[in-house]
């Protein structure tokens, strides 16, 4: 359960993100879409703490992040804008790093690295270092390590970037399968299909504001728009940094 | 705790595997030092075996024109060669150190009692000339005072006539202490193996993360970034004094070959040595390992890093370089400076002295909160939004 209210962030002038509130509930997938430059990857690191907001409130799970952003992070899975793995470590290395880092045991970490490996059908590459990896062997990676420690919440920032076909398409098939756990889903898009095929509830931002907050079909209602798309570009006001 | 743990083991198994870093923090590090040592020390001693045995050769002009004298220098060390054509020309073009003429009007002057003259033709501006001067010099002076003594005897006087006064020279220097000035540059040479040891990690941990994009995601880890921080740190001068581990047992093993004993001279190298040396060099590394995570943590590339860290390598060259050029007599708070102190301290054991408890209590305890203080700065800068953020 997220819950963010009032955010504002700016650097120097530019007010990046100015008064974002919505929620995103456990067992649901809730995609924040906006154009490129919209203040979503901005909002979603204040979320998990990597930055403050200037005004505004983050409550992960009832625990507010000003107060106590590690026991915040304990609660969540981030895979952030920044995919950053460590090339001489294997994707088992990389995993198990951040499971210590996490303070568990050897036994849990064995038990849920296997399984994730398994979920995420990597184990032709679990032990090759990841320099040289391609972006969807990286992504899967990454996944791995952000939900070692089996979060209640999970956020994917832009989560089938730069990924082909099929490789989107278990990264979706993985999505759902995490909803049905009865986790919280966060992810950010640009892409309105994506957005549109997996939500149950859709954050429009733009221009560092959420412009709407509706379940997809209630959005084509508010809008009289019958095509998700056309919804869209009416809520923004602009086709600009849009993906079909 | 068991989270600094995490990162240090973590940290130490990637850049084993780094062939770079590798290669710079135990290898060419750590040998930097016993491969100048050994190169300087063949330097000296060839000097000093010089100065002492060696027949002293020294073109002559018109030797046949003081047979007796020629002579006489031979007996007192001189090596006659052939004239040269252009005894300025050979001088200038450092061909000969000096070359001695004798004058045409020699052999009447000297038959007629009268101020007989000789010429030394050398070039002052050639560092090495001036110890050949000398002693051809000596060698001269010495020959008119024997003379001078018999023709005051000749005449039924006392030499004492003539000498009343006579200087006798006592040096009180040893092959080891003129040798001072070579070991002041050692020192340095250690400071640098910790450097480059820890160098590439400080630029992979902190500018390196931050390029390839892992900063955020560890970062998003339930661990407060001064922990992270620390085990980073503890990577950094585990490699470090690794680095300067391998330099010392280099250095013991490399003096083993220089031929010291033949100057007299006794390099302690032993055991004590190298725990005198790690325990000098401790606080330094600690604070070269903060002080490079800070420069790093300031850079955006891995590239923009290691231009400012090789910049930072000058520094610790200074007290070394201006020691080694203004001779500074030793005193005890020189020790609570940084840098100055693992100076002093190594340059005085290469010597053959020793450091006091005292002295080494002084350098542990400034060195160590000087480290705590940039550690302060440091773990402030880790904390900055801008440091996690690559893009």
């Amino acid at each position: 359960m997220i819950e963010v209210k009032d955010l504002h962030k700016a650097f120097g002038e530019v007010k990046a993100v100015d008064g974002v509130s919505f929620h995103a509930a456990d067992g649901q997938i809730t995609g924040l879409l906006g154009p490129n430059g919209a203040g979503k990857t901005t909002s979603l690191r204040m979320l998990y703490t990597l930055m403050k907001p200037d005004a505004g409130q983050v409550m992960v799970d009832g625990i507010d992040a000003a107060v106590d952003p590690v026991a915040v992070r304990r609660q969540l899975g981030v895979l952030p804008d920044a995919r950053g793995l460590y090339k001489r470590l294997t994707a088992r290395e990389n995993i198990n790093y951040f499971a210590r880092l996490h303070g568990m045991d050897e036994a849990l970490i064995r038990e849920r690295r296997e399984a994730l490996i398994e979920g995420l059908e990597m184990q032709d590459i679990a032990d090759r270092r990841t320099e040289g990896f391609s972006q969807g062997q990286r992504v899967k990676t990454a996944i791995a390590r952000a939900l070692i420690h089996d979060p209640r919440n999970v956020i994917l920032d832009e989560p089938t970037n730069g990924l082909d076909v099929m490789a989107t398409r278990a990264m979706r098939r993985f999505m759902l399968k995490l909803r049905d756990e009865g986790r919280c889903v966060l992810f950010s898009s640009h892409i309105m299909q994506e957005v549109a095929a997996l939500c149950d509830r859709i954050v429009v931002i733009a221009h560092g504001r959420v412009v709407a907050a509706e379940s997809p079909d209630a959005l084509r209602e508010q809008t009289g728009e019958a095509n998700l798309e056309d919804a869209f570009v009416k809520i923004i006001g602009s086709e600009e940094g849009l993906a079909a | 705790m068991k989270a600094v743990l995490t990162v240090f083991l973590k940290e130490v198994k990637e850049n084993l595997r780094d062939r770079r870093t590798v290669i710079n923090a135990l290898i060419t590090g750590p040998l930097m030092a016993p491969i100048f040592f050994v190169l300087l020390m063949n330097i000296m001693i060839n000097r000093e075996l010089d100065k002492a045995d060696k027949p002293l050769s020294v073109p002559v002009v018109g030797a046949s024109l003081a047979p007796n004298l020629i002579d006489a220098l031979k007996a007192r060390g001189l090596d006659p060669l052939p004239p040269v054509a252009d005894p300025i020309a050979a001088v200038t073009d450092q061909r000969a150190d000096v070359v001695l003429k004798i004058p045409k009007s020699y052999p009447k002057a000297w038959e007629k009692g009268e101020i007989a003259q000789v010429e030394l033709i050398y070039d002052s501006s050639q560092r090495d000339a001036s110890s050949s001067v000398n002693r051809l010099e000596g060698m001269l002076k010495g020959y008119a005072r024997q003379q001078g003594a018999l023709r005051v005897l000749s005449r039924g006087l006392s030499p004492a006539v003539s000498m009343p006064l006579v200087v006798d020279k006592r040096d009180q220097s040893t092959p080891q202490s003129r040798a001072g000035m070579m070991f002041s540059i050692m020192p340095y040479f250690f400071v640098l193996t910790v450097f480059m040891g820890g160098m590439y990690l400080a630029i992979d941990l902190t500018a390196g993360e931050r390029e390839r994009q892992s900063l955020e995601p560890l970062f998003v880890n339930p661990v407060a970034r001064w922990r992270v921080l620390l085990g980073k740190l503890m990577a950094i001068c585990g490699f470090s004094m690794t680095s300067l581990l391998l330099s010392i047992i280099a250095f013991a093993l490399a003096a083993n070959f220089v031929p010291t004993e033949k100057l007299g001279m006794s390099l302690a190298m032993g055991p004590m040595f190298a725990i005198d040396v790690l325990v000098l060099m401790l606080p330094l590394v600690m604070l070269l390992s903060v002080l490079q995570t800070l420069v790093a943590a300031f850079a955006k590339s891995y590239r923009e890093a290691q231009t400012y860290l090789s910049i930072l390598m000058l520094i610790p060259a200074l007290p070394s370089v201006i020691l080694s050029v203004i001779p500074v007599r030793a005193q005890d708070w020189m020790y609570a400076v940084p840098l100055l102190g693992q100076q002093m301290g190594i340059t005085a054991l290469l010597r053959g002295g020793s450091v006091s408890m005292q002295q080494i209590g002084l350098t542990l305890v400034t060195g160590i909160v000087a480290a705590f203080l940039v550690g302060l700065i440091t773990a402030q800068v880790y904390r900055s939004e801008r440091l996690a953020i690559s893009g």
